[in-house]
């Protein structure tokens, strides 16, 4: 036994290249979409329907009607209730994933190999032909506005949605999937079909599935099972990620006031790019060392350095249209001002007197490319990534050049990028806190008076 | 379907386990402490996981913190820590196992001589904001200590949650981090699992070099506790929530002993999803509950098993418990369906392949390996686990609900809004917790 040499660290090797599954790609007569990407080795499968419209096609006003219409799918089918459709999930092991985002829509079964067909089915069952009956919707209707109420007593997600408010205000972004009480209450029964006619149309959608599965064998069950799904007759709407972005927040402090609560919980940030912006991957880097992961400069200052924090991270979330740049965290409430204040110090220094030195750069590019593999480990990790290239329009090969595209890019673009697209002077910061304990302690930092807000729910 | 080993028990005392996996260029190492909240005292509650903390902030031979070199490589990293054990993982690429092992040795030989009463002070920060933000500040956040305070008599491990108590917390001194590394971190009271994209033989030797001079200390002693409930008690707390919730909790078997699989099918047959008995009858049709789960907890020294339901808008928690009681008394009487039965099995055979999709992380194969290894000293377990749930019949079902589920054996609490004891079950004490 040959001893350890503890003085150094043992060397890493080169990273191999990744290579992901071999993507085939065919259309029904209805033209819904149909994308496989086999991974094989145990007996299980994932498939997924990609709508591109989520709680951002909501019409104004009808807050909350793109997630509501998605939640009626499973509740009722041709003449099965809600519950006998949830019985022939479950008798397969398997259930309905439903998750509605700003910008999409997707319905997702994972099972065993030998159900495919079964779930498949079942999942077009409640996708072509959904009861979306009356009383289901009042039941639906009522558990959506006892949810928002119980929100109220979530820090985190009203920090959430202060902030998605203060900053977006109007804009299809500015609101959550589950919407408002004011908007759930005025919906009715017709409003969801006719988005579900609308929004739910074979054209606009595209199955991706991964697993024990060959490309033939999707395309065969798919046609049974979505062939007879039909295209919406009314005009496609207008993509809502596209409108014009909002304009700079009229209130930069925001607090909410939550008399006796134990911590502060804390969103700075402003709009943000697009998943299209050619400094994506500049973007991504800068991140890393920003607040990205565990050791990024956030959280090494909250956390590790000053103890203000279980800990503290930072976002973009790329969307279609300009989604947010988020730093959130939660922190003790007598350390919120200077939590607030450091952050900021953060942000501001990565762009100007404290730019992101190379060993930085390189140790996130290291980061992101050397571990890439593990992102495709699960058939819904797989499904989920084909889901990206649908939404956001990216070459079929785009994970395979995801590690030289990040390794490619340059200390300079990551200063480049931190200057152009950080602006701490126009950052928003919302607060979820005790007014009486955190409101002073703001105004003596000189962060300014902060604005109450009550945030839309 | 199993989840094929080679074992080995180096010198030390290390357990060793290796599992092949050539599908990915990864591997995951996934190391077992045999140590965990029980393992703790009254008074100084918290330490073990403020412990695991620590062994996150460097050790002699790399005294920079834990995380830097890993995720500069790629890897992915995490600990926890529960009432029974503290797990410790990478996931790395194939190349960077190396680094791994070094680091998750260094820091099992030599911790001591890098830590400092700096990084202990604040690491207990950190841990006293994880509870702020985890418990305090969550809406029924602080449930659960009630409930385990009232299932487990305070000389019981189980008495208080794996975050401890604040005050516990404020008194732990940095003496006390001397002792617990010495008692409980050392090779003979862990399990490593390498899994994934390794040659055993060859992984087996790196283990060898960089476990293999660590000296093992006392295997500490197996606890011998048990709790059991003779009446119903009845507890309720305020919170700053809207509805009302109440929580029903029962001893139950521990983990992997028999009537564990049984108590783990009816949570899901009671309570999980929509077609479940209690989201039909409180949710569906009754609409008295806004949500209705049920869990079995299970652990090494003794389970608990729990039902928990949210009253909707203008419901008391009376109309609950009654409705509740109402379809257990019918499960109790009448034993599960076997179409009932019948999902079940097929859900687990479900679980049990998706978990096997997964190398690392909380839950993944090496995790899982380890639990059996650690609770069972037999990580071939898969197979016999599995079977636990497929060979599972209506009367055994049936017969472990009777034995286990007994009103007058129940901890009932109610947590209720601000101002608002009068929604609380009748004949319910206000509970005390920190």
């Amino acid at each position: 036994m040959s001893a350890v040499d503890r003085s150094r660290l043992p060397l890493v090797g080169p990273t191999p290249p990744f290579h992901f599954s071999a993507i085939h790609k065919d259309r029904l007569k209805n033209q819904l979409a149909v994308w496989t990407a086999e991974h094989r080795g145990l007996p299980v499968l994932n498939m997924m329907l990609v709508l591109p419209s989520g709680s951002a096609a909501d019409f104004e006003g009808y807050e909350g009607l793109a997630a509501i219409t998605a939640d009626m799918l499973d509740e009722g089918s041709g003449d099965r209730s809600a519950i006998d459709i949830n019985a022939a999930f479950a008798r397969i092991g398997s259930h309905l994933d439903i998750d509605v985002s700003s910008d999409a829509t997707v319905l997702s079964v994972s099972c065993l190999a030998r159900f495919g067909r079964e779930a498949l089915s079942l999942m077009a069952d409640c996708v072509v032909r959904p009861r979306l009956s009356e009383a289901d919707f009042e039941r639906i209707r009522q558990l959506r506005l006892t949810r928002l109420v119980q929100i109220r007593d979530m820090a985190s997600a009203v920090a959430d949605r202060a902030f998605m408010q203060l900053v977006y205000g109007a804009h299809p972004y500015g609101h959550m999937a589950l919407g408002t009480e004011e908007a759930l209450r005025q919906m009715t029964i017709d409003d969801v079909r006719r988005f579900h006619e609308r929004i739910y149309t074979p054209s606009a959608a595209t199955l991706v599935a991964s697993g024990e599965i060959s490309a033939l064998e999707l395309q065969q069950m798919a046609a049974d099972a979505f062939g007879s799904w039909r295209a919406s007759a009314a005009s496609p709407l207008a993509d809502p990620a596209m409108a014009p972005p909002p304009a700079e927040p009229a209130h930069h402090l925001a607090l909410v006031n939550k008399p006796g609560a134990a911590q502060a919980e804390i969103r700075i940030g402003e709009v943000g790019l697009t998943r299209s912006t050619p400094d994506y991957h500049a973007l991504i880097v800068l991140n890393m060392v920003l607040g990205g992961q565990f050791v990024s400069r956030i959280n090494m200052k909250l956390r590790q350095e000053k103890g203000l924090t279980y800990g503290a991270r930072t976002s973009f979330d790329f969307r279609r249209g300009r989604g947010p740049f988020i730093l959130q965290t939660s922190v003790q409430s007598d350390g919120t001002a200077d939590a607030v204040e450091e952050a900021l110090r953060e942000i501001d220094a990565i762009r100007t007197d404290r730019p992101p030195a190379q060993e930085e750069v390189e140790a996130a590019k290291a980061a992101l490319t050397r571990g890439y593999t593990r992102n495709f480990e699960t058939v819904e990790q797989v499904a989920r990534a084909l889901a990206q290239l649908v939404l956001y329009a990216l070459p079929d090969n785009y994970f395979d050049t995801f590690a030289t595209r990040v390794s490619a890019v340059e200390l300079d673009e990551v200063r480049d990028v931190a200057s152009r697209h950080l602006n701490p002077g126009k950052m928003a910061t919302a607060i979820v806190a005790d007014a009486a304990t955190v409101g002073p302690q703001l105004t003596r930092a000189g962060l300014g008076e902060p604005v109450p807000l009550l945030p839309r729910l | 379907m199993n989840i094929p080993f080679s074992q080995f028990t180096l010198e030390n005392g290390l357990r060793v386990i290796l599992h092949e996996d050539h599908r990915l260029p990864m591997v995951a190492v996934n190391l077992w402490y045999h140590v965990g909240s029980k393992n703790e005292h009254p008074g100084r509650t918290g330490f073990a996981h403020l412990f695991e903390h620590l062994m996150f902030e460097g050790s002699q031979h790399y005294d920079k913190g834990f995380f830097h070199p890993l995720q500069e490589a790629g890897a992915s990293l995490n600990g926890s820590t529960n009432p029974d054990r503290t797990n410790y993982w990478e996931v790395v690429p194939t190349n960077a196992l190396e680094l791994a092992l070094w680091m998750e040795s260094d820091r099992m030989g030599y911790l001591l001589p890098a830590l400092t009463v700096q990084k202990f002070e604040n690491q207990r920060d950190v841990v006293l904001n994880e509870r702020r933000q985890n418990y305090e500040n969550r809406p029924y956040g602080l449930a659960m200590m009630a409930i385990a305070a009232a299932l487990f008599p305070p000389n019981h491990p189980y008495h208080w949650l794996t975050i401890g108590e604040t005050a516990d917390l404020k008194a732990a001194t940095f003496e006390d981090v001397r002792a617990f590394f010495q008692t409980y971190y050392h090779p003979a009271n862990a399990s490593l699992v390498v899994a994934g994209d390794i040659v055993p033989s060859d992984a087996l030797e790196r283990v060898r070099r960089y476990f293999g001079d660590i000296p093992p200390g006392p295997v500490p002693a197996t606890l011998e506790v048990s709790a059991s409930t003779d009446a119903e008690v009845r507890l309720m707390m305020e919170d700053r929530v809207e509805f009302p919730r109440l929580y029903l909790s029962w001893h139950s078997p521990a983990i992997f002993k028999d009537g564990d699989a049984e108590m783990d099918l009816l949570s899901d047959l009671i309570a999980n999803g929509k077609v479940s008995r209690l989201y039909r009858t409180l949710v569906y049709e009754r609409r008295i509950a806004t949500e209705v789960m049920a869990f079995q907890n299970s652990r090494e020294l003794g389970g608990f098993w729990q039902i928990v339901a949210t009253a909707a808008p203008g419901h008391t928690l009376t109309e609950l418990d009654q409705a509740i009681d109402h379809e257990l008394s019918k499960l109790l009487d009448e034993g599960p369906t076997a179409d009932e039965v019948e999902r079940g099995r097929v859900q687990a055979e479900a679980q049990f392949v998706y978990r096997l999709q997964t190398l690392g992380g909380f839950g993944g194969k090496s995790d899982q390996l380890n639990a059996y290894s650690v609770f069972l000293n037999d990580p071939g377990y898969f197979e016999r686990d599995l079977a636990r749930y497929e060979r599972v019949s209506a009367a055994a079902l049936h017969g472990v609900a009777k034995r286990h589920l007994r009103r007058d054996r129940r901890v009932a609490l109610s947590v209720v809004p601000k101002g608002k004891q009068e929604l609380a079950l009748t004949d319910s004490t206000p509970a005390s917790v920190a």
